[in-house]
């Protein structure tokens, strides 16, 4: 049986393997009960949990509770992170994704489920986000490694995990038959981490 | 490559459907190739969220920080005992591989899905995917959903399923029944998300039958309304394994 390698947490731009390693560090004292640990860590990632949060729900309030319970999980979960298996920030944002689509498909709420708007925000999403994003180095690096999926590629891709949608879902709103979907949104996120070199995870 | 492993993607974006993504958990526990490219999505998928960071307002901070000092942080997973003993006592040495599995699953959950109880999720998985499951659909009345009851006999569980079924009213909530031969229905746990596959508790393989019912949130002690889906069991499974 084979296992996950570690998995490279920062890019390759960045100044040498820091930050990924400081977030697992922190964690671990978390796991301790380290309260202070785990403010470091909330201050390190939370603009990213919560702007996932509000981009999938449409609606801080809410994505401020579905946030808030990441975290808790977090915490609460912290002594079973392992760092082999992959990074601080996926694992929580993992989480964070999963609660925000479990709550949507819960309360099907009418203007979420509206395909028009879905449509109209595709493609368009990166430009209008927040200031906090346009400073980021790592999002401009993002958003151009985004131009080398093809725009069929990065509507299923950006449909399913930014607007939170079924496979099944993005094939109706892309007007594909359903296998179509999931081979794309699979495709096209094969090609987005090709482009940010994040492969070679755990092929050992 | 076939057609589970190209669920991949769309489970790694949290795009399958509650039985899909349950099928696709099972899966994992047993292809490593999946795994990996599973954590290489997520770490994609996390560098794709920093397009959309967004300061979070300063009472996020205070409500999770005034949080975990009321919350004890878990030690670290040990190995399921629940699981372990169903499998042992059952089918030994088939079940042994699948026994390591679900242990190695267990310790790699962290990854996949930290976010649910783990092991009532596995031993959820594993009853969809017995070799002696046995599938059940019953219609629930207004509109067109249905429950899918699946039954594992030699594992001794069963599991639900709901597709298209409306939420229980507000303050309500289903819950779900078995009965053993002559007796009444007993409480097999609440099923607060109908589309999620729900471990029953209790022995399946004796039960005559299964029920979901509306009843007041927090549950009650016998039905008091009549119930949603009934699902006749068949007799005689006692999860003696056929052998």
């Amino acid at each position: 049986m084979s296992h996950l390698r570690p998995v490279p947490s920062d890019p390759p731009s960045d100044e040498g393997g820091s930050v990924g390693a400081r977030l697992a560090e922190l964690l671990k004292r978390a796991s301790r009960g380290d309260e202070g640990a785990f403010a470091e860590f909330y201050d390190a990632t939370s603009g990213r949990a919560f702007g996932l949060a509000v981009r999938v729900l449409r609606d801080r309030a809410q994505a401020e509770e579905v946030t808030q319970e990441a975290y808790l999980d977090c915490w609460r979960q912290a002594a079973r992170f392992d760092a082999a298996r992959g990074s601080a920030l996926s694992w929580l944002l993992t989480i964070v994704h999963r609660k925000a689509v479990d709550r949507v498909r819960a309360a099907e709420a009418a203007t979420r489920r509206d395909a028009a708007y879905g449509h109209r925000e595709v493609g368009v999403s990166h430009d209008e986000t927040s200031e906090a994003a346009t400073a980021s180095l790592e999002a401009t690096r993002v958003r151009t490694a985004l131009t080398d999926l093809t725009p069929h590629q990065r509507q299923a891709v950006e449909l399913a995990f930014l607007g939170g949608y079924t496979h099944t879902e993005v094939a109706t709103m892309l007007d594909l038959p359903l296998g179509t979907a999931k081979t794309r949104i699979r495709d096209g996120l094969i090609r987005l981490r090709d482009a940010l070199g994040v492969g070679e995870v755990g092929m050992a | 490559m076939n057609e589970i492993h190209a669920l991949s993607g769309a489970y790694a974006v949290d795009a399958l459907d509650a039985a899909e993504r349950a099928e696709f958990e099972q899966h994992l526990a047993v292809c490593a190739d999946c795994r990996a490219e599973v954590a290489s999505f997520h770490e994609t998928t996390a560098l794709l969220a920093e397009t959309e960071a967004e300061t979070p307002p300063a009472s996020l901070r205070a409500g999770v920080l005034s949080g975990i000092s009321q919350v004890r942080p878990l030690p670290p997973e040990a190995t399921s005992p629940t699981v372990a003993t169903v499998v042992r006592r059952r089918r030994a040495p088939q079940l042994l591989a699948a026994a390591a599995a679900v242990v190695l699953l267990a310790v790699g959950a962290v990854l996949w899905h930290p976010w649910q109880t783990t092991q009532r999720d596995d031993l959820a998985a594993q009853v969809l995917n017995a070799p002696d499951a046995v599938k059940i659909i019953e219609k629930v009345p207004g509109g067109h959903g249905e429950l899918t009851l699946v039954r594992s006999a030699s594992l001794n569980r069963a599991v639900l399923i709901g597709h298209d079924v409306p939420p229980a009213p507000s303050g309500k909530t289903y819950q779900m029944w078995l009965q053993q031969p002559g007796q009444s229905m007993v409480s097999a746990g609440l099923m607060p998300r109908a589309d999620e596959a729900t471990l029953l508790a209790g022995d399946a393989a004796t039960a005559s039958a299964a029920a979901v019912s509306v009843e007041p949130a927090g549950g009650s002690e016998h039905p008091t309304t009549d119930p949603v889906a009934v699902f006749p069991l068949p007799a005689g499974d006692t999860g003696n394994d056929g052998a």
